[in-house]
């Protein structure tokens, strides 16, 4: 690895083009342009200088700005695809994928589903796609940051005159009085807070160079926000569960390893009353009918307590009293619960009366648990109800047989054997919402419906994510990182006495219009002569504004 | 407090036409522009009128705030405007940096077309629903829509450049393309036009009608229906008949909307062209003739330097903590988040592109305006079209 020593005696790594303590141009080609490539400082990067080995290539290619790019641009297409329309997760549960989007939207519909499409954003390939950005940035990061820094490190106040004549702000001037022009400019670039280094009468003037680490910064946010969203997939760290809780039931926390518990006293259903909220909301609440105003579900969290013997019921402890909203979960240790869904009214008790069916005459009452049923109530003298089969979401299968879909009672069916004294042995009746079966022909008593009880159900999400303080961390490194690189910038004026001329030259990273009022107010009236801007389009554009003039 | 709000609204309305005509003006100027570089008294005046503007529609902002008893960011009319409010104070803080003219002159009528664009939507004020109820929705949609309007300062400074710097007189890919860009913008006048028109006449036609899912439902239309909805029954025969049905999946009512809106585009441009005899890119070339281009092309990407750190905290950061606040997670592939990322990476390529040689000027300019497209697109198209999550937006 041969190195490259500058005629000012400093010694560059291999591949430099402008010697990072003087500036010097090292490269032939570079010295036949009018004007140097700043970026990077000319420095010595890895990737423009080794393309040898497997690992060179590999380098080379995550490290180029138009990769980064490309990936950048296939993300963003690929990312537009899946949104044409809805992901897996947003579409009904009624019906499975592989039919609904064919249902719904035809042939594209089928092939969307077909390219996989439907779950774009966990594909192979979209990941795949995300973590090659993620090798990009630090490739690219890290081939730029290390000779960047040493640029900047190593450079010198009295910088070559090949490096001044050939920057985009430059000028030269005879100047009568030297030293109190020195002293007056000097004083300028203080008040424009400039830190000045000055060596043989040469003046580097620099501020804001801490910009130049913005990218880097936050390309490191980047990196870590991108490793905390793979931390997910590591046990432990993340729970998405549903709870559903009945009022009044109290039910274990899924993932607490059964040590929380919730009970919910009542969900309650807010909408706007044009009556009694805001005024101003008349006319919407008019126009489209309801609007929502809360959901609300108020809870007691448990905590079991050390006191439970294993194998019996647990003693819960009150941990706290919560109404828990939409936008107001209810936090404990590592978890939280959101207000997710509800379902109202949903079925919990039923009524019957032991009935006889000629005159009507009632024996006796029951009322049936939808959650837990007896398998028998005893009404008293001799009246006395068998349930013999129960099936709370009830339907007949292929083969007519009456069975349950779910153990939720949407549809409640029994099948009773009703014991009088006037039948011992009992009559066999099956029972369904506005339906009654006599499998074994005419019944004398019945099963007359008398009533139902409703409880309003709330769905809450139970989630634990142990990344969010990464992705946090992150996040906060990025903002910094694009807040430096964007809001300032790293400006250096070089003065040069050459030859009893005073040599200036400017640069900065961006921002070439301030940097150039900036510099006119600072050579103002100094006597010496603001640089000019050398690149080719200004000079266009003051070629064709002087032609308008 | 409601009315007070809605003057206010017009008055700042009336007061960015005003604003343009009067930039036009400082462009047209030929006294004392010989040696000074500032701008010239029509200039200031210009920007004086924007500033009353821009304090009218604060004005308005803040009364309706007080009538609604929350910000008004919470649906579709509410949301535009203030981004068209963003973008005239993001092009007043620029014209105090670069005091380029023409930059109000193209910024003002962009502002213009999104308040009358938002004002065909339902503007009354709605109710937040609990999901809304909470103070991120000030913090993330106001830091949104302040980063999408300083991001739009990009495609204002675009549109100059390239009306500035492409030869409209010959067809070429580049002209046609920015002709194109502006026949879009007659479009949008073409839809706030005939939406007035068909409004002040209280047009209205209903439907009963069937979608995919064998939903029934009744529609309203305030245009006359030209593509009428599926299995649609006319239940206003009297009012113009459907020519064609459309299929149970699309929404009559918006693409009936899209092609009225095109149609009056149309005959605008056509009218155009009849009467100026040149391309619109053409005819509004003149009024860039005193921009420079360096600085044109500097202006972009200095606007989106400064937009990109406000837009990623507004759009990304903050959308994501309060949506693991209220929707229990921070990122759920919903369209509008992913629009939003789609922005976003999109402006990263726009800045890592600047980086390299060649990406300045037209190239840079072309970018500027596409970004702006993209977020239209997000603004309008995953509202009406795509909906999700963010679909309250859309009313």
């Amino acid at each position: 690895m041969k190195q490259v020593k500058c005629e000012c005696g400093h010694v560059n790594p291999h591949g430099t083009v402008l010697c990072e303590s003087c500036g010097r141009v090292l490269v032939e080609e570079e010295k036949k342009k009018k004007l140097v490539d700043m970026r990077y400082e000319g420095s010595a990067r890895r990737s423009q200088t080794y393309n040898k080995t497997i690992i060179d290539k590999i380098w080379n290619f995550f490290s180029s700005v138009k990769v980064g790019v490309t990936l950048i641009i296939i993300t963003l297409a690929a990312s537009a695809i899946g949104t044409i329309f809805p992901q897996e997760m947003y579409i009904p549960t009624t019906e499975p994928a592989s039919v609904y989007y064919e249902s719904q939207y035809g042939v594209a519909g089928k092939l969307y589903y077909l390219l996989g499409f439907h779950n774009l954003y966990s594909s192979w390939w979209y990941l795949l796609l995300i973590a090659s950005i993620g090798i990009s940035l630090v490739i690219c990061s890290l081939d730029r940051v290390v000779p960047l820094y040493r640029a900047l490190k190593n450079q010198k106040v009295s910088r070559h005159e090949g490096f001044l004549k050939r920057q985009r702000l430059f000028g030269t001037s005879q100047v009568e009085e030297l030293d109190s022009s020195y002293e007056l400019v000097k004083e300028k670039l203080k008040k424009n807070r400039y830190n000045i280094r000055e060596e043989n009468g040469n003046i580097l003037a620099e501020k804001g160079r801490f910009s130049r680490w913005g990218p880097y910064i936050n390309h490191i946010g980047l990196i870590i926000f991108l490793a905390g969203g793979m931390l997910r997939f590591v046990p432990g760290m993340y729970v998405d569960e549903l709870l559903w809780v009945r009022e009044g039931e109290t039910a274990v926390i899924p993932e607490t390893d059964g040590e929380y518990y919730l009970e919910n006293h009542q969900f309650i259903l807010e909408v706007y009353d044009k009556d009694k909220d805001n005024e101003a909301f008349n006319n919407a609440i008019e126009n489209s009918g309801m609007v929502a105003k809360n959901f609300q579900s108020d809870v007691t969290l448990y905590k079991k307590s050390a006191e439970t013997v294993a194998g019996e019921e647990p003693i819960l402890d009150k941990v706290q009293d919560y109404e828990l909203r939409v936008n107001e979960p209810l936090k404990f240790e590592n978890f939280a619960l959101y207000q997710q869904s509800y379902k109202l009214d949903e079925l919990n008790k039923m009524s019957f009366a032991l009935t006889n069916k000629e005159n009507n005459e009632e024996f006796g009452d029951l009322t049936i648990d939808l959650y837990n049923p007896q398998d028998e109530y005893d009404l008293g003298d001799g009246y006395k109800v068998e349930v013999m089969s129960y099936f709370p979401d009830f339907e007949f299968d292929e083969n007519s047989e009456p069975v349950t879909k779910s153990r939720i009672p949407n549809n409640p069916a029994f099948i009773f054997k009703m014991i009088t004294p006037d039948k011992p042995d009992g009559e066999v009746s099956f029972v369904a919402i506005k339906q009654t079966i006599e499998p074994f022909g005419d019944n004398e008593f019945k099963m007359a419906f008398k009533g139902v009880e409703t409880k309003n159900v709330t769905a809450l999400t139970v989630r634990k994510d142990l990344t969010l303080g990464v992705l946090a961390v992150g996040g906060f490194i990025f903002m910094v990182g694009v807040v430096q690189g964007a809001y300032w910038n790293h400006r250096r004026i070089w003065i040069r006495r050459v030859d009893g001329e005073v040599w200036v030259a400017g640069h900065t990273n961006k921002n070439w219009h301030g940097l150039k009022r900036e510099i006119s107010t600072i050579f103002d009236g100094t006597g010496i002569n603001e640089p000019k801007d050398q690149s080719d389009e200004s000079d266009k554009s003051i070629e064709s504004n002087s032609k308008e003039e | 407090m409601v009315s007070l709000s809605g003057n206010l609204l017009f008055a700042s309305f009336l007061l960015y036409l005003v604003g343009t005509v009067v930039f036009a003006g400082s462009i047209k100027d030929k006294k004392g522009r010989e040696k000074d570089h500032g701008p010239n008294k029509w200039a200031k005046i210009g920007v004086g009128i924007t500033i009353a503007g821009f304090l009218s529609q604060l004005g308005y902002f803040i009364t309706r705030w007080i009538a609604a008893g929350h910000a008004p960011v919470s649906n579709l009319f509410e949301f535009t405007t203030f981004f068209g409010m963003c973008l005239v104070g993001a092009f007043i803080v620029i014209y105090f940096i670069y005091k380029l003219p023409a930059l109000g002159l193209f910024t003002l009528p962009v502002a213009l077309l999104l308040i009358g664009y938002a004002a065909m939507f339902p503007r009354d004020i709605s109710p937040l629903v609990p999901s809304l109820q909470s103070n991120w929705l000030h913090i993330h949609v106001t830091t949104a829509a302040l980063g999408q309007a300083i991001l739009a300062i990009s495609f204002v400074a675009g549109l100059i450049y390239l009306i500035k710097a492409i030869d409209h007189t010959k067809s070429s890919k580049e002209s046609n393309w920015l002709e194109a860009v502006l026949f879009g913008v007659v479009c949008t006048v073409g839809f706030i036009v005939i939406s007035s028109i068909f409004s002040f006449s209280g047009y209205k036609s209903e439907f009963h009608w069937v979608d995919n899912n064998d939903v029934e439902a009744n529609v309203e239309f305030h245009l006359p229906a030209l593509v009428g909805p599926h299995e649609g029954e006319h239940l206003t025969p009297e009012k113009f008949s459907p020519l064609v049905e459309a299929p149970g999946i699309i929404d009559a009512k918006k693409l009936n909307t899209v092609i009225w809106s095109l149609m009056t585009g149309v005959i605008l441009y056509l009218l155009f062209r009849l009467i100026f005899r040149k391309r619109i890119a053409q005819v509004l070339q003149p009024l860039t003739k005193r921009a420079n281009l360096d600085l044109v092309d500097e202006i972009g990407y200095r606007s989106v330097l400064i937009g990109f750190p406000v837009f990623t905290l507004g759009a990304l950061i903050f959308a994501m903590i309060w949506a693991q606040i209220a929707w229990s997670r921070f990122w759920g592939w919903d369209p509008k988040e992913v629009w939003a990322l789609i922005t976003w990476l999109f402006y990263a390529a726009y800045l890592h592109l600047r980086l390299s040689k060649g990406w300045h000027g037209k190239k840079s300019a072309w970018l500027g305006v596409i970004g702006f497209l993209i977020i239209m697109f997000n603004l309008i198209v995953v509202n009406l079209v795509i909906a999700g999550l963010h679909s309250y937006a859309g009313s």
